[in-house]
């Protein structure tokens, strides 16, 4: 029989040398007046690279049980969109949301006590890594039936133009995701309700074991924008200042009424699908040398050395802030650790909602 | 010849017996070319019979499922897998519009054999959308048999029936039983129309009735009660839709008293449709107690490993459960 599928990776990729770890390994190109921003973007990468690598390390020891999916590589993209998010905004994540949660002001110690399974977690034990909550600063919601919050920020953005709000809906999702029917529904009543709404792809080649191009005819998902002629970016997602752009003149958009946007943001991941290894030997053509390829790219050295070069961040200044850095997560650990399990008597609270009207 | 099989090697083998015997038979579904997704149950198959056969799909359970549907009608034996039935939710309309009611729709003329098999997967800190156990829902639609196959032989040989069977067949499988072992015979093939209800351990004083890991549970509950003098039988459900009753009525005939163990919810639920058919069949005064039902907590699944270890039922629970009926 016949081949029934290209099981080879497609001779023209429409996504060109964004796909290609030898390309954009230079530093970043930074504007002057942009330096405090950059530095802030530069150590909240930092900051969520540690926690997830500490998280990673809490699952090899086996301390953390809950299936951790992580972001370590990806994190210029939440990092560049959150930007742009207030906390009257509503982003909803996925599986792979710890990057999102801390980006957008998440309390890193209810990270570390949510994957712990403590009664202090960001949601009280009861979600784990998979279901992270920080309504207070505008992260609505993670979980893991890839998709599921799609159509859930969508009706976000609805509630936010019904009611005259300026606040957007967004929805972190990856290249996976778009296999779902329920994306191009929520893509097209967003475009035909001209919702203040922006679509993230996170599109890291992969879904768990099988590369795009054995689940897709196009490695770039942007196409799914152009086909509900839907305002549409596609970036190197290893580049702050890219997504930081995109989402700028995407969410500027939404938020004047002019209707949803989607940015397509390419990146990798550099540890496996879920927990703390990386799956380099299981996944279906995800090599070693492609995983240290992609290394090279990497989102935060790229920008280091870019603010580095003209003197705007030294190399004693950021091993200060690694310092600090890990001095937060250690005592989040120890927090973490030391704090309350669930009440055995609670099993069954918030199954409704426990309010007297 | 004899061997002893796991649950999960019953769930292999059977996959190579339909793949090798019936050359119009393939399957389609997430994570069957991964060594992660569906636990060791799969593994090598797409070696072994070719990736034009053993197919890993996109992230999209509705279309594989509904193609399944449609390649059934045109002399395929299409075998779909969803690692969990949490994800098969997204496929509700090709199950339940589509293949339960095509062969009623159109008279006869036309059967959707699809097989459609989902794993049962909790514990392991996976919470809420990871961990459900919804056969009860699928139960109640007619048109759609369903499987849960408890020992590793019937792991096996009620897969084979369940692909060779002529109707749309839901065959859900458990995690939690990949490990457990039985001295099987050759394979010879069933027809699953004729399978039903098996008691698996006789006794005296109390029948218990489950399907799949509930079944484990109640064999272990059997065995420890034993030794305080308690005989249980348990009766092994195998197949829950369409539902025959008669072996569980002529148990407890003998027994008098009955419990039913579910891993699903309580409201409206496997447990509760097996206690109506018991009352509603049952002579007037036999029962010397109620029906009992033992099943999880009303509410969705924790992750912290404090909440997980109370909120799946454990031998303990149900043998002192057990007690206060007598
Ligand atoms: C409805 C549903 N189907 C399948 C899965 C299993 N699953 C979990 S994550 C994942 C990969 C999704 O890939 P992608 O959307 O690209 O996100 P990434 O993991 O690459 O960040 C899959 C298939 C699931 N959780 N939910
Ligand atoms: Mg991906």
């Amino acid at each position: 029989m016949e081949a029934i599928r290209i099981l080879e990776k497609p001779k023209s990729k429409q996504l060109g040398d964004l796909s290609d770890p030898e390309m954009f390994r230079h530093n970043l190109s930074i504007n002057v007046q942009d330096v405090t921003k950059l530095c802030a973007q530069l150590e909240k990468m930092i900051f969520i690279r540690a926690v997830e690598e500490s998280i990673a390390e809490l699952v090899r020891d086996g301390e953390v049980k809950c299936p951790c999916h992580l972001s370590v590589g990806q994190e210029a993209i939440a990092v560049g969109i959150a930007q742009h998010l207030n906390s009257s905004d509503r982003a909803f994540g996925n599986h792979r949301s710890h990057s999102h949660f801390l980006a957008m002001g998440g309390d890193m110690e209810s990270l570390f006590a949510e994957v712990f399974g403590k009664e202090t977690g960001c949601s009280k034990g009861r979600g784990g890594s998979m279901h992270i909550y920080a309504g207070e600063v505008g992260f609505h919601g993670s979980v893991p039936i890839v998709a599921g919050t799609i159509p859930v920020a969508v009706g976000a953005a609805l509630s936010a133009k019904l009611s005259g709000s300026n606040a957007v809906g967004v929805a972190f999702f990856g290249d996976g995701a778009c296999e779902e029917g329920i994306v191009h529904e929520s893509l097209n009543f967003a475009s035909i309700m001209k919702l203040p709404m922006l679509f993230v792809v996170e599109n890291n080649l992969f879904s768990s074991h099988l590369d795009i191009c054995l689940r897709q005819p196009s490695d770039s998902t942007a196409r799914f924008a152009v086909a509900h002629e839907m305002e549409s970016r596609v970036v190197d997602g290893n580049d702050v200042v890219a997504v930081d752009k995109a989402a700028a003149e995407l969410i500027e958009r939404a938020r004047a009424g002019h209707g949803p946007g989607f940015l397509e943001a390419i990146t990798y991941r550099w540890l496996g699908h879920v927990g703390g290894n990386s799956d380099i030997d299981v996944g279906v053509r995800r090599s070693q040398s492609e995983l240290e390829s992609w290394k090279k790219r990497d989102p935060i050295s790229r920008l280091y050395r870019a603010l580095e070069e003209k003197g705007n961040y030294t190399k004693s200044k950021l091993q200060d802030f690694e310092k600090a850095t890990q001095d937060l997560i250690k005592t989040a650990i120890e927090k973490a650790r030391r704090a309350p399990w669930p009440k055995a008597d609670t099993l069954c609270e918030h199954t409704y909602d426990e309010k007297v009207i | 010849m004899t061997k002893t099989i796991s649950y999960s090697q019953g769930i292999l083998e059977a996959f190579e017996y339909v793949l090798s015997h019936y050359p119009e038979s393939f399957i389609l579904g997430q994570g069957v070319w991964s060594p992660w997704y569906v636990g060791n149950s799969m593994q090598g198959l797409d070696k072994k019979f070719g990736k034009e056969r053993v197919i890993d799909s996109p992230v999209s359970e509705g279309v594989c499922t509904g193609v399944g549907v449609g390649a059934s009608l045109f002399g395929h034996k299409p075998i779909i897998v969803h690692p969990r039935m949490d994800f098969m939710i997204l496929a509700m309309d090709s199950i339940v519009n589509q293949a339960a009611k095509w062969s009623y729709m159109f008279a006869g003329q036309a059967h959707p054999c699809v097989t459609i098999r989902s794993i049962i997967n909790r514990g392991g800190e996976q919470g809420a959308q990871h961990s459900q156990a919804l056969h009860s829902w699928f139960a109640h639609i007619p048109g759609l048999r369903v499987v849960m196959p408890y020992s590793p032989k019937d792991a096996r040989d009620l897969l084979i029936a369940s692909i060779l069977c002529n109707d749309p067949v839901l065959y859900i499988d458990d995690r939690w039983l990949y490990e457990q072992e039985e001295y099987v015979e050759d394979i010879q093939e069933i027809d699953l129309s004729l399978q039903g209800p098996k008691v698996i351990r006789a006794g005296e004083d109390i029948t218990i009735v489950a399907a799949s890991y509930s079944c484990f549970l109640g064999v272990e509950v059997a065995k420890l009660l034993q030794t305080e003098g308690i005989s249980c039988e348990v009766v092994d459900l195998r197949i829950i839709n369409p539902l025959d009753i008669t072996p569980v009525l002529k148990s407890i005939r003998k027994t008098r008293k009955v419990i039913v163990l579910d891993g699903g919810w309580k409201n409206c639920g496997l447990a509760g449709e097996i206690i109506a058919s018991i009352v509603e069949n049952i002579e007037p005064g036999l029962l010397m107690s109620p029906p009992k039902r033992f099943t999880i907590s009303e509410t969705p699944a924790p992750t912290s490993i404090e909440l997980e270890k109370i909120y799946y039922p454990t031998v303990t629970d149900i043998c002192d459960f057990v007690r206060t009926m007598f």
